[in-house]
């Protein structure tokens, strides 16, 4: 790795126009207003004061979310989701939903079910669904912000999809007032 | 390829992480298989939904304001730092020219002094009822005067062909530094030559050149460990000439 620096003006240029995208993701983990404020100060504040052994050439975006992330796991809510991650290899026995592409076709108009839906999810399910169809980050961005192989990455999308879908299956079999 | 096999790709290949070569084979299946196809659609359609509701929260611009001047705040260290690189040196430029002011000012108060009282000499030497210690027209005679009356021995010119002649001389004193004050006339103005040792310190503060106060017009120069001061009421151009005698003497 080259021991090349970059100035602090860079870090603002660099870590600016991320703001929007972290605070939206660390209002998910959160779900908390002032929580997910106080992330992503500690997420700049540490950013900031790393940034000197930040090294070019890693990517920066995934970068800040591992250090949100990682804020996050050691935040006071954090803590509660920790359990549900180290458990991943005894997931819950889905309901498989089979294909049924139909019941799938969500319209714009399901933004609030999916709102919902996303919100239910473990905190390790909602965060790789964010990263992966809200951020559009790639498996090796994914598995660098969140530490994980890209093995990992594949299998617990998978899950998560699957858990997602058997959530909207749900809502969706009990009607627009759902459960 | 059995659609089972496909099947666990699917998501790899809404994702775009699917090898180029697996995504055109799945393609040609997928034109063949209507069940992949729509399974296919719906994973993307998914995405697209989870993408549509995951970008929910703005933050407020008063955060975003916080965390800007937070980020920012480094830089802004970076910009005190640029204004002490340049503020520094500019401190060291006002003192120094504070100082050279200050000595400069002083050397003008010592110039002036000096000037004052080569000047006072010159009109005691006019006022005196006797002006002269040694009266003679020869610089042949006035030079051997000065022996052992002042610490030093310099060369006076030829007058022959100038306008000017030799009156006299006497020992003065400047600083109280014993010095040779001789006496010139040019029609019927009397100039005095003053010559002292070049101490560095006394009258050699005056500047070289010309100057001109009270009416009086004064040159002064350095040579050979020498200072020369040529004071009188003619005018600059005589002043000049007789100096530039007393230069070329040596």
């Amino acid at each position: 790795m080259p021991d090349q620096r970059l100035s602090t003006t860079t870090f603002e240029e660099l870590a600016m126009p991320l703001f929007d995208q972290l605070y939206n993701f660390a209002r998910w983990l959160t779900q908390d207003t002032a929580e997910a404020e106080d992330l992503v100060q500690e997420t700049y504040t540490k950013a900031l004061r790393g940034f000197s052994s930040f090294q070019i050439g890693t990517n920066f975006r995934a970068w800040m979310y591992r250090i949100l992330r990682n804020s996050f796991l050691s935040s006071r809510s954090g803590l509660k989701t920790t359990v549900a991650i180290d458990d991943e290899d005894k997931e819950m026995i889905l309901v498989e939903p089979g294909p049924t592409p139909e019941s799938l076709a969500i319209e714009q108009s399901n933004r609030e079910v999916v709102q919902q839906a996303l919100g239910e999810l473990p905190v390790h399910f909602r965060e790789i669904l964010l990263l992966c169809e809200v951020e559009e980050m790639s498996y090796q961005e994914i598995a660098q912000a969140l530490s994980i192989p890209v093995g990992t990455v594949m299998s617990r999308l998978s899950r998560a999809r699957k858990t997602l879908r058997t959530l909207l299956q749900q809502k969706f079999a009990g009607g627009p007032h759902g459960v | 390829m059995a659609c089972e096999a496909w099947r666990d790709k699917l998501d790899l290949y809404a994702d775009g992480e699917l090898a180029p070569a697996d995504a055109s084979t799945l393609n040609a299946h997928m034109r063949t298989c209507s069940d992949c196809a729509a399974d296919a659609l719906a994973r993307v359609q998914l995405k697209r939904s989870v993408a549509a509701a995951g970008n929910r929260y703005q933050p407020s611009a008063a955060f975003r304001a916080r965390i800007a001047g937070s980020v920012a705040a480094k830089p802004r260290r970076q910009a005190n730092w640029w204004w002490k690189v340049v503020a520094v040196p500019a401190l060291a430029v006002l003192l120094i020219s504070v100082v050279a002011n200050f000595y400069v000012q002083t050397q003008k108060a010592r110039q002036q002094r000096t000037f004052s009282e080569l000047a006072d000499l010159h009109v005691g030497m006019l006022a005196s009822a006797a002006p002269f210690d040694v009266i003679s027209t020869d610089r042949h005679t006035v030079k051997p005067w000065f022996q052992g009356k002042i610490p030093f021995t310099f060369n006076l010119p030829e007058l022959q062909g100038s306008e000017f002649t030799l009156l006299g001389g006497r020992v003065t004193y400047l600083e109280q530094t014993p010095g040779a004050h001789l006496i010139y006339q040019l029609h019927k103005h009397e100039i005095s030559v003053f010559i002292f040792q070049d101490h560095g310190t006394n009258a050699a503060n005056l500047p070289p050149g010309s100057v001109h106060a009270l009416s009086f017009n004064m040159e002064g120069w350095r040579q050979d460990g020498l200072r020369y001061f040529v004071v009188g009421d003619v005018g600059p151009g005589d002043i000049e000439a007789l100096s530039k005698l007393l230069r070329g003497a040596s």
